[in-house]
């Protein structure tokens, strides 16, 4: 993965957006990513599908993906384009199912209040830093883990454990 | 010497073979359960056979039911349904339930004695924490999570810290597990236990049933924490030994272990608590709720669902009628439940009270079916989860509460306190107009 990240944001300033309003319970009868995409956000943002476009970042305030453990989700996140997401904090299975995807999700507290949807974004993970390049602000973040890093580099968790057994033999 | 040490701690060190684990640090550990439904195992089964790995890892560790759309509700679920029935064959599972043995996964795990106290239990999904109860470490996880295990029989972990719930003295008649954890919520808010393990302690919890602790671990992950924990004690292993044979461990906390925050609670001081819309954190005693009219009751879910809470429920309805314009449907946790339920004459009482009775299901609780809301309607629920959109159309509104208060609530028509109805015969107060009689809103 890059270690530089740039992108458009999606500002969720509300803290507590929860997996039901991510992707509501009536679609959980689907596990295509982009079919869950059509209705990512869809109890909170109706327009959201129509206006996030590929490389897109979320920009969201505390809790961000509280709720029911349906990885369902980071699926409908990351099939709508979303490149990662930033929020002030996120509740426990919503972040370890991000990394376990290989998905980015950052934890920095207070961005979402000085960002404006469209804002236009850069992460750098090295840095431990993101920039607002419309605003010129910018805020350091708490750095992952070595062992979030090892995930999101493998690629998420079952190629980290097929890389670690040897694909296809995980009981050797 | 020995570090002293929480449950959670204890547990997760004893699977990931250290002396001692310390919060923070992260641990691969042997998972003893693994626990699947319809909704998120498929697309775990559909990972692994993208990586190509055929076998679970040990199929005697899985225990699987179908419970969020049965029976199925369309095609799609049906579907799903029959996926994960395939597996199950492909796979050897032995411990199947299928339609009429089935059961919510939460509430049918302990009563067929598959969770045992010093276990690791995991399971795609989030009340998974209902399990400790038992004394056991229970999370729930995502499909790539439940992936990984079923591959491996292990899953990393970050040792959560620990809070410790001191709850002293016992409950008032017409308060319930439930009110006392709709209470803990909202002094903590939904983030409040966020990453960490909820401990409940006292007298209060000691002399609490199995039944009403399950609601209490069942809603530790409304307050965002990764489990609850009940030490074990005699109840516990008495309810476990009349299901299992099995061995097990019994950890209890060290006396000197470290707690990132402890709250005390004196039991008897509460009243039956109602959460607001949207966030399970918006608890009020009722005294504070304004008696609004509600469009349907439902009691049902692995939070409220148990023999007891339908008991507690029949209580307040027999002998009474739903108000009109209410609909009341109750929605037994499990098969055994349900004919429990039956043989009790429960069945009798909802029915004439105007109640409808459904197979076990997780159903309106997630907005899938049986009771889906439309738009702007109101319903009091012994749920778990209240979110914008969680039952239904997100303009509709729900209610959180014990099973008392749904059925006083179902009777007047507006949400009511229980007790006004536990106190008085019922002829007396069926003969009242409700509405005005009750006195909610006054303290
Ligand atoms: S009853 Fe509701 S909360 Fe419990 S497992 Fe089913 S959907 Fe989830």
């Amino acid at each position: 993965m890059g270690r530089l990240i740039r992108g458009r944001a999606h500002v969720f300033k509300r803290a507590n957006i929860n997996t039901d309003e991510i992707i509501p319970a009536r679609y959980l009868t689907a596990h295509d990513e982009a079919e869950l995409a059509l209705h990512a956000m869809e109890d909170i943002s109706r327009d959201f599908v129509s206006r996030v476009r590929p490389g897109d970042l979320i920009i969201a305030g505390g809790d961000f993906g509280c709720g029911s453990s349906r990885e369902h989700a980071v699926w409908a996140l990351r099939g709508a384009g979303i490149a990662a997401i930033v929020a002030d904090t996120f509740a426990r299975i919503f972040f370890r199912n991000a990394l376990n995807n290989g998905f980015l999700a950052i934890e920095c507290a207070g961005l979402a209040e000085i960002t404006s949807d469209g804002d236009d974004i850069e992460l750098d993970l090295d840095a431990g830093a993101v920039r607002n390049h419309t605003t010129g602000a910018s805020r350091l973040f708490t750095p992952l883990t070595p062992f979030a890093l090892e995930l999101l580099e493998a690629g998420g968790l079952l190629p980290y454990v097929a890389q670690r057994r040897g694909v296809g033999s995980p009981n050797a | 010497m020995t570090v002293p040490m929480t449950i959670t701690e204890k547990i997760l060190a004893a699977h990931s073979a250290c002396d001692s684990v310390r919060p923070g640090q992260i641990v691969n550990a042997v998972i003893d359960l693994i626990v699947a439904h319809e909704v998120t195992t498929p697309p775990a089964v559909n990972m692994l056979a993208k990586m190509g790995i055929s076998r679970v890892f040990d199929p005697s560790r899985v225990v699987v039911t179908p419970d969020h759309f049965v029976p199925n509700k369309d095609i799609q679920t049906a579907e799903l349904t029959r996926q994960l029935r395939r597996w199950v064959e492909e796979q050897g599972i032995e411990n199947y339930y299928e339609l009429g043995d089935h059961g919510i996964c939460h509430a049918l795990i302990p009563e067929r004695g598959h969770i045992l106290p010093g276990q690791t239990a995991i399971c795609g999904d989030s009340h998974t924490t209902t399990l400790g109860a038992f004394g056991a470490f229970a999370t729930g996880v995502g499909s790539t999570d439940l992936a990984a295990t079923l591959a491996t029989g292990e899953l990393w972990f970050k040792v959560p810290e620990t809070m410790r719930f001191n709850v002293s003295g016992a409950l008032p008649p017409g308060v319930y597990s439930k009110d006392l954890i709709l209470y803990i919520i909202s002094r903590i808010g939904v983030d409040g236990a966020r990453y960490r393990a909820m401990e409940y302690h006292g007298s209060c919890i000691e002399t609490l049933s199995m039944e009403a602790r399950m609601t209490i671990c069942n809603m530790a992950v409304e307050a965002g924490a990764k489990t609850g924990i009940i030490e074990a004690d005699q109840t516990a292993v008495e309810y476990v030994r009349a299901r299992s044979d099995k061995d097990f461990t019994v950890y209890v906390s060290d006396e000197d272990a470290e707690y990132a925050a402890a709250l005390d609670i004196d039991a008897s001081s509460l009243e039956p608590v109602v959460a607001l819309p949207h966030l399970p954190s918006n608890g009020r005693f009722i005294g504070e709720v304004e008696p609004v009219s509600i469009d349907q009751a439902y009691i049902g879910s692995c939070t409220n669902a148990r023999i007891e809470d339908l008991r507690e429920a029949a209580r307040i309805l027999k002998g009474r009628r739903i108000a009109r314009g209410v609909r009341a449907i109750v929605v037994p946790a499990t098969s055994a439940i349900w004919r429990q339920a039956l043989k009790e004459g429960l069945f009798e009482i909802f029915s004439e009270a105007g109640c409808v009775v459904s197979t076990a299901t997780c159903g309106a609780c997630l907005g899938g079916h049986m009771g889906v809301l439309g738009r702007r309607e109101r319903c009091i629920s012994t749920t778990n989860r209240n979110f914008v959109g969680r039952m239904g159309h997100p303009e509709a509104e729900v209610y959180l509460a014990s099973p008392a208060t749904v059925a006083a609530s179902a009777v007047a028509g507006c949400i009511t306190d229980p007790r006004v109805f536990l106190n008085a015969d019922p002829m007396t107060v069926e003969a009242a107009p409700f509405q005005d009689d009750i006195h909610v809103g006054v303290s």
